[in-house]
């Protein structure tokens, strides 16, 4: 891949170029040691939205400062397999000029953002983080990369994952092991770790992920940012190349509620190119940000604190109702009590969606070919060497539970299970609005401290799958440190569609959390001047 | 669970992959456990539960069956690794003689 020569083409001579940052911009951090360029770099969306629409930076000034931290400290943490600065840089210029001659612009005209690789781009490599796909360059953009171009984000390039989006950790890449940006020698989780570190480490405020069993909500609650999975259906996944076509749902990440609602915004909608997006109009779900808790009941699952969950997360959750219930919403609890079957259940449906699906890579229409005497040998060559440990794994499980005689077993036991875990989610709205539990059950591990233990590895997703398997919409955000300074994330759970209340009641503990999204620590990614970290 | 090495290696020949001894080997032990894992599925699934294949409820999506530009063919062969004529180049699959 060329993620060296490709980052390495944004010279440091590129940060000098933020010096036409305005005056305004830079005086308002109050910091003497704040470099425009950091300013920048930890600004929200909202406020570099308004310092573009004012005139005080230009959207190529944004891009700069970001390349410009990408191409120093990427190298550290690996959040991006390709950095596309050529057409990220022409993307912001045009975006200025358009600007300076009064023409129309998208909602986030000029505001960075990362993409996941395993979202089609036109033109540019596509690998999903596997050999398989090594020099893959797709005919069209996935819809969600459209919507992104239509909005004026600019993509600044295509993160890094767990290959096909199979994993927790970003481990299971065949390019590179992705670094959290908090402490450098663990993992970001994963599947979706190479968008939560980019913004973490601030190389974009806003990236995509995609979410099949909690591969943004992980991610994001690791890396100490907000992460969220839309209702299934609610954002197109035309262009999303499949792992598990019943559950996967693209979604944003960012580092507050707030600005993950923008990207929200500009990415979900019905798509006549995807037979499974949801043809209902999407409330804006900003509007109702600042309308506060208290007339929300929020449901505190009960089984979700007992054994397995480490000391540092359970507490913050404690914590997290706490505060709800002191910013006046009622604290009920509910329980799920088929929710300890959705592992079991997700690592049948998952697996046979996969295997059926990724019987696509045979050779003859997309990237790799190993030559073998007959097609069968070509393709079993092909596969076996462009797939990784985990992909052989996910399609051999897939392959035997769809097999004859033991379908009904496996299979159709596992989609029973999935009606049990709707129905315990539909008993517990009866009496709250959202749910509240810990997105993880513990926070950033090591580096290599699973890779030999899938069973463990898919523990992970304890808490994460059951709203997978439902369809529900989903959100992590930060809920403060463990005592080892690593973040907390807690996740918030609504009903079908109900993303609007999920972002209000994110938005209000936000708040009263404080967390402070610049990764600090002794193994940390270099800091962006902290100094306006918040404004 | 206890998977056989002919039992790995049968499925294996499903998925179309081609895997060594060693692989073999730890796939049968890890298939093994996540399987035994897995089971715990059918203390609950019983027939009177329904399945779930989709979590939103939508059918029959139709759209008009009107002509409209569609993907250049040469765009969506040139993904392949050997293109010919317009075409994609594979080993041979049907013998000579047959």
């Amino acid at each position: 891949m060329g993620q060296a020569s490709d980052s390495g083409a944004v010279g440091h001579d590129a940060a000098s170029d933020s010096g036409a940052v305005g005056h305004d911009a830079a005086s308002d951090s109050g910091h003497p040691a704040a470099s425009e360029g950091d300013t920048l770099v930890t600004a929200g969306v909202a406020r570099l939205l308004a310092m573009l629409d004012a005139g005080d930076v230009s959207a190529e000034d944004v891009v700069t400062a970001h390349l410009s931290r990408i191409a120093e400290y990427d190298g550290d943490v690996n959040a991006f397999l390709t950095v596309l600065a050529d057409q990220a840089l022409d993307h912001a210029r045009d975006i200025d000029r358009r600007r300076v001659r009064g023409e129309p612009l998208g909602a986030l005209a000029g505001v960075p953002v990362a993409v996941k690789d395993v979202l089609c781009t036109r033109g540019e490599a596509t690998t999903c983080g596997s050999r398989i796909l090594e020099g893959h360059r797709p005919p069209y953009d996935a819809t969600v990369v459209t919507r992104l171009r239509d909005a004026d984000a600019v993509m600044l390039g295509k993160t890094n994952c767990d290959e096909f989006a199979m994993g927790s950790s970003t481990e299971n890449s065949a390019y590179a092991v992705t670094r959290n940006p908090w402490d450098l020698g663990r993992v970001p989780g994963g599947s979706s770790g190479g968008s939560s570190a980019a913004v973490a480490a601030h190389f974009a405020p806003l990236a995509i992920g995609t979410d099949t069993g909690g591969s943004i909500r992980q991610p994001a609650a690791l890396c100490g940012v907000v992460g969220m999975k839309p209702t299934y259906g609610r954002v197109s996944r035309y262009g999303l190349i499949a792992f598990a076509s019943s559950l996967d749902q693209a979604g944003p990440f960012g580092r507050g509620v707030a600005d993950t609602a923008y990207a929200y915004a500009a990415i979900s909608g019905h798509d006549p190119m995807d037979s499974t997006s949801i043809p209902e109009p999407v409330p804006d779900v900003r509007e109702g940000l600042d309308s506060g808790v208290d007339r929300l009941r929020v449901g505190v699952v009960v089984e979700a604190l007992g054994g397995g969950v480490e000391t540092g997360v359970a507490a913050r959750v404690r914590e997290a109702a706490e505060l709800l219930g002191k910013l006046g919403a009622k604290i009920v609890e509910v329980s799920l009590p088929h929710a300890k079957y959705g592992i079991a259940a997700y690592y049948l449906i998952a697996p046979s969606e996969a295997s059926s699906n990724l019987a696509r890579y045979d050779g003859v229409r997309y990237g790799l070919r190993v030559d073998g005497d007959t097609a069968e040998q070509m393709m079993a060559a092909t596969r076996s060497t462009g797939f990784g440990d985990e992909v052989i794994r996910r399609i051999m499980i897939g392959t035997y539970a769809l097999s004859a005689g033991y379908y009904d077993a496996y299979y159709v036991s596992a989609q029973r299970v999935r009606t049990l875990i709707i129905r315990d989610y539909r008993e517990a709205f009866a009496d709250c609005d959202v749910v509240l539990s810990p997105t993880s059950p513990s926070t950033a591990f090591a580096v290599g401290a699973k890779a030999d233990d899938p069973l463990a590895m898919y523990l992970n997703d304890v808490f994460t799958v059951p709203a997978s398997l439902a369809g529900l919409p989903a959100l992590s955000l930060p809920a403060g440190l463990d005592e080892r300074g690593l973040p907390v994330g807690v996740q918030l759970v609504a009903p079908l569609l109900g993303e609007a209340v999920l972002f209000q009641a994110a938005n209000a503990l936000e708040a009263e959390v404080g967390f402070d999204p610049v990764p600090r620590g002794g193994n940390a990614v270099h800091p962006p001047d902290t100094a306006h970290a918040n404004a | 669970m206890s998977l056989t090495i002919d039992d790995v290696r049968h499925v294996a020949n499903l998925a179309r992959l081609a895997l060594d001894a060693d692989q073999l080997e730890r796939l049968r032990d890890q298939l093994g456990r996540i399987l035994e894992y897995a089971e715990q599925v059918s203390e609950v699934a019983t027939d009177d539960v329904p399945p779930t294949s989709h979590p939103y409820p939508l059918r029959n999506v139709w759209r008009a069956d009107e002509p409209r530009p569609s993907l250049d063919p040469d765009a969506a062969r040139a993904t392949g690794p050997a293109i010919e004529d317009g075409r994609f180049r594979v080993p041979r699959i049907i013998e000579e003689d047959a």
